[in-house]
């Protein structure tokens, strides 16, 4: 189960296929790069703009927080590669068990 | 290089166990720790039911009733029944994945003295000013207010030995995530590794909550905050939430590896593959998810509202649905097989029944509106000791009996070893079936003596006679442990001649290498697949070649030490005094310090050449 990443080390691995792959990968980064620039403008104008009630504001913006993670996670931190799965598990179970607990705690228990 | 053929002094023996980092031997270091702890919990449990036999008994007094009850719970929980399983994960994991030891084997030796040094710090309150008494879960309202230092003891020493717990479950994820062997896909390993694997994910996710709870707790007690201090704004509630978010995990990470103990036996003594593996599987990762849901049912009457209540009731309840597909598949592995009663299988068949008690009653504590009558009364004391007793420690002990061999080389005797099983099955009965009556009939908790004339003269005295019998019970397995010791009957690879696993396949105990070759694994139960094609060992995965194994240290030793010389520093800092600062500065450059030369050292280990294996091979047949 080791991590096998898509552009190995290994130098016998055909040369043209690692280029275009690493090439393929860049544009990815750049995309969601640009995207993410994009996100965090529109985050601040939802929140400088006067028309929107807050009950819009606060779950857009956490949505648009939420699909940075994620490009994080998947296009910065290479999660999208062979090999994560496990990694993924523990990352998303432990997630759910801990916003889980975060939301009894804001909802059914007093404390 | 076949170190481990040489005789060896006492000294060097010591000094070799100090310093090891072999899966093998720090098992037995769990054991043995384990062990004497369990028997420290058990006498304390001895005197609390010696005050309990008779109403009015003054044989301990009030206070030092408190100290009793809340140092049993917290020794047999942390101190006993933690490393017990440590002990067996340790021993068993690896060789039943096919590894060479853990994936990280110097954090192995780390887990262990850290937990060690906890435990004696913890046991040290004893002699220095007297114990812990607000309870084994040690809730704020009553802690805060505790004079003395035992309360101190209590949040420093399970800090640091809960460190250790987690570091040791981190290393189990990473090891069978990593280490195993070729052909071992996740659904081809042994019921026990998939059980180690889910209770150390339950470590991971729950013990961080208790290291933050003690560090709450340590800052009120020692420098001064107010976390808990209702007056200047605190809240205690907080500590039982913490507490119980950690808590409720933790009997899972206690009976999961159990249940996995269980497995193995069960489908081992009834020749048979477990029935529903795969539904197994499913069931130990359910509960394991579910147990992170459940946690306020301890905390009913608190005062959380009929919402909350009645969401964690019927959480709890759905706790009932895995574990139940978990008992009818060892019923059904039994079912049809050729079944064997040795002493491990004796543990197993009458920890079902004894179990599914338990299990009974906690279904009807987990009725919210119901538990308001339960809460706090001996009907509780009934039930977790039924669950955490007929399930964990019979557990433990089928393990002893039948990891024994694998771990030692010899087998237990198998008439005292049944002996023992009778006395303490018989004993455990006793001692706490009357106390659901007990508690029914209205018996608090905690209570350091009774009346005569209120109708609990009986029931008391039948449960204290029950606790003489699991003592005795003990007793001779302990005898049991020593005669088989010093008659030394070496066993082969597979005294059960049923071994399904791995574990199986390799001379008791192991090499120091564990594998000569790793081995390839074809199919659920490894070993029984090659028996079934009339071979009597593993298919190869790999030639023989050079084999990495790491050095020894006392660093994890020193690291450990210096935690433990640290906490009596911020145990005594309130008082005042101008040695504190000093012992707390000294112990953490001792633990920092030997972190430092650990990282800047480098320690590549050593490699067993190819040929000295190859020339091993006639060792092993005369041992």
């Amino acid at each position: 189960m080791a991590n096998n990443q898509s552009n190995s080390a290994n130098p016998n691995v055909d040369l043209k296929y690692r280029r275009k792959k690493n090439a393929e990968e860049m544009k990815h980064q750049v995309v969601t790069f640009t995207m993410m620039i994009f996100f965090t403008l529109i985050a601040f104008l939802a929140v400088a703009y006067d028309g929107f009630s807050h009950w819009f504001i606060r779950p857009f913006i956490l949505l648009l927080a939420v699909v940075q993670v994620a490009f994080q996670l998947y296009y910065f931190m290479h999660m999208k590669h062979k090999g994560h799965n496990t990694i993924a598990l523990f990352l998303f179970s432990g997630l759910a068990v801990g916003l889980a607990t975060v939301l009894v705690f804001m909802t059914i228990v007093w404390l | 290089m076949s170190t481990y053929a040489k005789k060896k002094g006492f000294g060097a023996t010591v000094w070799d166990y100090l310093t090891t980092v072999d899966h093998k031997k720090i098992a037995i270091l769990y054991l043995i720790a384990g062990g004497l702890f369990f028997i420290v919990g058990g006498l304390e449990a001895m005197f609390i039911r010696i005050q309990l036999a008779v109403p009015d008994n003054d044989f301990v007094s009030a206070g030092l009733f408190n100290e009793l009850i809340t140092m049993h719970g917290t020794t047999m929980i942390f101190l006993a029944a933690m490393p017990l399983i440590f002990a067996f994960m340790n021993a068993v994991v690896p060789l039943q994945i096919g590894a060479r030891d853990v994936a990280f084997p110097f954090l192995n030796a780390v887990g262990f003295w850290l937990f060690f040094f906890g435990g004696v710090f913890l046991n040290l309150s004893w002699f220095m000013g007297g114990a812990p008494d607000s309870g084994w879960t040690n809730y704020a309202s009553l802690a805060m207010k505790s004079a003395g230092h035992g309360v101190d003891f209590y949040i420093l020493g399970l800090q640091i030995s809960g460190l250790g717990t987690l570091i040791a479950g981190i290393n189990f994820l990473t090891t069978i995530i990593n280490m195993r062997a070729p052909g071992m896909t996740y659904m081809r390993m042994p019921l026990f590794t998939w059980s180690t694997f889910v209770a150390s994910a339950l470590i991971l996710f729950a013990f961080p909550p208790l290291t933050v709870g003690l560090v709450l707790a340590m800052f009120d007690r020692m420098f001064g905050s107010n976390f808990f201090d209702v007056a200047a704004g605190g809240n205690t509630i907080i500590w039982e939430h913490m507490f119980w978010i950690f808590g409720h995990p933790e009997v899972y990470i206690l009976i999961l590896p159990a249940f996995g103990v269980f497995s193995e036996v069960f489908a081992t003594f009834s020749r048979k593959r477990l029935f529903g593996y795969s539904s197994m599987v499913f069931a130990t990762v359910l509960i394991g998810f579910l147990g992170f849901m459940v946690w306020a049912h301890h905390m009913f009457t608190v005062g959380l509202g009929p919402i909350a209540n009645a969401i964690f009731a019927v959480a709890t309840m759905a706790i009932a649905v895995p574990t139940g597909i978990k008992i009818f598949n060892w019923l059904f592995t039994m079912w049809g097989g050729s079944v064997r009663f040795t002493t491990p299988m004796l543990w197993a068949v009458a920890f079902i029944p004894s179990f599914v008690a338990g299990g009974v009653t906690g279904i009807m504590l987990a009725a919210a509106p119901a538990d308001y009558q339960y809460h706090d009364t001996y009907f509780v004391v009934a039930h977790f000791h039924y669950v955490i007793v007929g399930g964990v420690i019979f557990g433990l002990l089928a393990a002893t009996h039948f990891y024994w061999p694998k771990m030692f080389g010899t087998l237990l005797n198998e008439t005292l070893g049944k002996i023992t099983f009778w006395l303490f099955l018989t004993g455990f009965h006793l001692t706490f079936f009357i106390q659901h009556f007990l508690g029914l009939m209205g018996m608090p908790r905690r209570v350091f003596t009774f009346l005569p004339g209120q109708g609990f003269e009986t029931g008391n005295l039948i449960s204290s006679i029950g606790a003489l019998f699991m003592a005795v019970g003990i007793l001779i397995m302990l005898y049991n442990i020593i005669v088989t010791s010093v008659r030394n009957v070496r066993v082969g690879n597979d005294p059960w001649e049923d071994g399904r696993t791995l574990e199986w396949a390799i001379p008791s105990p192991p090499p120091f290498y564990n594998f000569k070759q790793l081995p390839l694994v074809r199919g659920l139960d490894p070993y029984w697949v090659e028996k079934m094609e009339g071979k009597d060992e593993m298919t190869p995965a790999e030639p023989i070649g050079d084999i990495h194994m790491p050095n020894s240290t006392i660093l994890p030793f020193v690291i450990s030490l210096g935690l433990f010389v640290s906490a009596f520093g911020a145990l005594y800092n309130v008082d005042n005094k101008d040695w504190t600062l000093p012992v707390m500065i000294i112990g953490l450059l001792i633990t920092f310090g030997a972190m430092f030369i650990r990282s800047v050292k480098d320690d590549h280990g050593f490699h067993i050449h190819k040929e000295d294996l190859v020339n091993d091979d006639d060792k092993e047949v005369k041992a």
